[in-house]
């Protein structure tokens, strides 16, 4: 059993403050999308809609064939795991496992077999009988999750699952959602987070979110590779993209872009003629930055220098507002104060309009993504 | 998660065989110096007059005579004597007719409005725990009741129950509810009816408040959670509200409970002298004053100590009410 989902033009208001502004959105029967996106862009109210928990102010949203803007949460087929678990805290794991199917009026060895199945495939069988403030963290989720799956959705819904949990437990559970969504292939998945390690790992399409207004759908590594606008490009990726503003100096393909201060700069984005010496911003990301000895993309002084073991971050100062990230290796020595120059490959440079938005890429950067 | 109803525990000295950690000791003789001011307060305006009541109950004290008092033993409490045609006589509070009838009174009132309180209470809390506009105010309002002195509220309830001028029967006889004026503090069968409205309308703010305290604790999502569950909002509030709010609904019981079995003001100030409402404190105040009976008016309100001190480790035990604020 699984449904996928169609959103048109959905609107979310709070009285006169609107928080969607007319999402489009088409999921497919089985994938796993992530809305991810930063704190009040309203990637949460929008899982909330889906789930019936909220009202839809305008637009229609569809599961399966049939629009649902108006069934109540339990008629949609879906089920949900809350950040904060949401488990009844005077029942057992057995029993708020039970608990809606019992309501359902399914029989008490349906019941059994269903719990009891779940209860398998997350290994709490042995804490059915205790109460949710004997368990950990940890466990309590897999509860949470172990009563969304005894429920059969055709969607499940997850908010934020992971935020509760301490980092090793977050990475051990992420992993364990990603083996669900394969034993569970043909249930769609909607994933709220704000993390975008979480987005990255377990998306098939993440949905970039900001101000109630999506930025880009795609696959992680088009959103990696081909960020559609500035804010997409600095929300993905870690540390974030170094932004350059510049003007545009030749038009064609590629273009040649004057940063505020430095030498001219090839990318291998297609310009109109129109834009010549119009505003843009150039994007590159700190691991495609690498030091040379010829004469590069930026040079400047080290001020900062951050050793992460396999890496190394390093902060130059080359007279830009901001410092440039630059990620090398974590073997490279390099001493604060140091004059360093570094160059990337044309077709890792990213260019925007004066709008934030993406200048197509060539052809050959598309092949790279 | 084991019950810690405090979290100063105050271990006597020398109980321990381990020795203390210099740290511990300090911080416990720093505890036990803050609890003093609190103890000698409790041991002058409770303690003291506790232990005088109980002394008087067994002495044949009066009120001008009460340093002269002897030692009568349980005499106050039940005394026979066997005469000569060996008929035996009884005495003493035990045997008292009018003390039985003060004991049903008491238990019939604190029972019933306890009962239609808590009900109430519920109610109100769960109005006042839903979102609306202007909710602020309601509870405010709310609140009146229960902020004017009893004897204020009596008085005044006392004039809208009156037989001849009161309101209460001007609109019940206007909307046709009643062919005749009621004198509903005076006559035998409405006085009790009488009592009970005004205490429920006095106290099931306080109720009220306690369980809407309690309601608030329920995080939002578990109703999120049934909600998803499809569960019906009727067999939310049996399945998972009420369960939730048990811990505080018990800790407000008991309050009202205690406070309903000593019930005097209202009673004293709205029916005096009916027999169909005399409980337990108005009776031995009766004795203690009016009847100059000091010693067998001390007996009762030991009695009646001894009867709420035994209810409330009932309750406690059966209900297995805790005060820490319940199992989450």
């Amino acid at each position: 059993m699984s449904a996928g989902l169609k959103l048109k033009q959905v609107k979310k208001a709070y009285g006169s403050v609107q928080v969607l502004h007319g999402i489009d959105l088409d999921i497919k029967s089985g994938e796993f999308v992530v809305f991810v996106g930063p704190s009040g862009c309203g990637k949460s109210t929008l899982l909330r809609l889906i789930a019936g928990l909220e009202d839809i102010t305008e637009g229609t949203l569809e599961i399966g064939d049939a629009v649902v803007n108006t069934l109540p949460p339990s008629k949609r087929g879906i089920a949900m795991v809350f950040q904060s678990y949401a488990l009844y805290p005077h029942m057992t794991v057995y029993e708020n496992m039970a608990f809606g199917l019992k309501l359902a009026k399914a029989s008490q060895g349906e019941q059994d077999r269903r719990v009891r199945e779940a209860a398998e495939m997350l290994q709490i069988t042995p804490y059915l009988d205790r109460l949710p403030k004997q368990l950990s963290g940890g466990q309590r989720q897999r509860v949470a999750i172990g009563r969304a799956i005894v429920r059969d959705p055709k969607v499940f819904l997850f908010d934020e699952p992971l935020s509760n949990l301490d980092a090793a437990l977050r990475v051990a559970t992420r992993l364990e959602i990603a083996k669900l969504h394969e034993r569970m292939a043909d249930t769609t998945m909607i994933y709220v987070t704000h993390d975008q390690v979480e987005a990255m790992t377990l998306a098939d399409r993440i949905v970039v979110l900001n101000y109630g207004v999506v930025e880009q759908i795609g696959t992680p590594m088009e959103l990696y590779h081909t960020p559609e606008n500035l804010f997409v490009a600095r929300f993905i990726g870690s540390p974030a993209m170094n932004i350059v503003s510049a003007t545009i100096a030749s038009t064609g393909a590629p273009a040649t872009v004057q940063p505020d201060t430095g030498n001219p700069v090839v990318v291998n984005a297609e310009v109109a003629a129109t834009y010549l010496d119009a505003k843009a911003t150039f994007g590159v990301r700190p691991e495609d930055l690498t030091p040379t000895d010829g004469p590069g993309l930026f040079t400047g002084t080290v001020s900062i220098v951050e050793k992460l073991g396999e890496v190394t971050l390093v902060y130059l100062d080359t007279g830009l507002p901001e410092p440039i990230t630059v990620k090398i290796d974590g073997d490279v020595e390099i001493a604060k104060g140091a004059t360093l120059t570094v160059t990337a490959p044309a077709d890792r440079l990213h260019l925007f309009d004066d709008n934030g938005a993406a200048f197509p890429r060539m052809r050959l950067s598309n092949a790279a993504a | 998660m084991a019950s810690t109803q405090s979290t100063i525990r105050i271990v006597p000295a020398g109980h321990t065989k381990r020795a203390k950690s210099d740290l511990m000791r300090q911080r416990l003789r720093a505890a036990g110096w803050f609890l003093v001011p609190m103890l000698i307060a409790l041991a002058i305006v409770a303690g003291w007059p506790l232990l005088r009541t109980i002394y008087f109950s067994f002495t044949n004290a009066s009120l001008t005579n009460l340093y002269g008092a002897e030692w009568v033993g349980f005499k106050n409490y039940l005394n026979w004597t066997v005469l000569k045609s060996g008929r035996v006589i009884w005495s003493g509070l035990l045997s008292d007719p009018a003390w039985w009838n003060a004991v049903w009174n008491t238990v019939r009132f604190s029972i019933i409005s306890v009962t239609l309180e808590t009900i109430l209470g519920t109610v109100v809390a769960l109005v006042l725990n839903a979102e609306f506009k202007g909710r602020g105010l309601v509870r405010a309002a709310i609140l009146i009741p229960w902020a004017i002195p009893t004897i204020v509220s009596a008085r005044m309830w006392g004039w809208m129950l009156n037989d001849q001028f009161g309101i209460i029967n001007d609109v019940l006889l206007t909307f046709g509810l009643i062919d005749h004026k009621i004198a509903w503090t005076a006559s035998s069968d409405t006085a009790m009816i009488a009592v009970l409205i005004v205490d429920v309308w006095k106290t099931t703010p306080f109720m009220a408040l306690l369980i809407l305290a309690g309601l608030q604790m329920i995080p939002r999502d578990i109703y999120e959670a049934a909600a998803l569950d499809g569960v019906h909002p009727v067999k939310t509030f049996w399945k998972v509200t009420l369960p939730l709010v048990r811990p505080a609904l018990m800790v407000a019981v008991i309050f009202r409970l205690l406070d309903a079995m000593r019930i005097f003001d209202l009673i004293y100030v709205l029916t005096p002298n009916s027999s169909q409402t005399k409980t337990i404190s108005v009776l031995a105040r009766e004795n203690l004053i009016d009847f100059d009976k000091f010693a067998y008016g001390s007996a009762q309100s030991t009695m009646l100590f001894l009867i709420i001190a035994l209810m409330t480790i009932l309750y406690i035990w059966l209900g297995k009410v805790r005060f820490d604020g319940g199992d989450r």
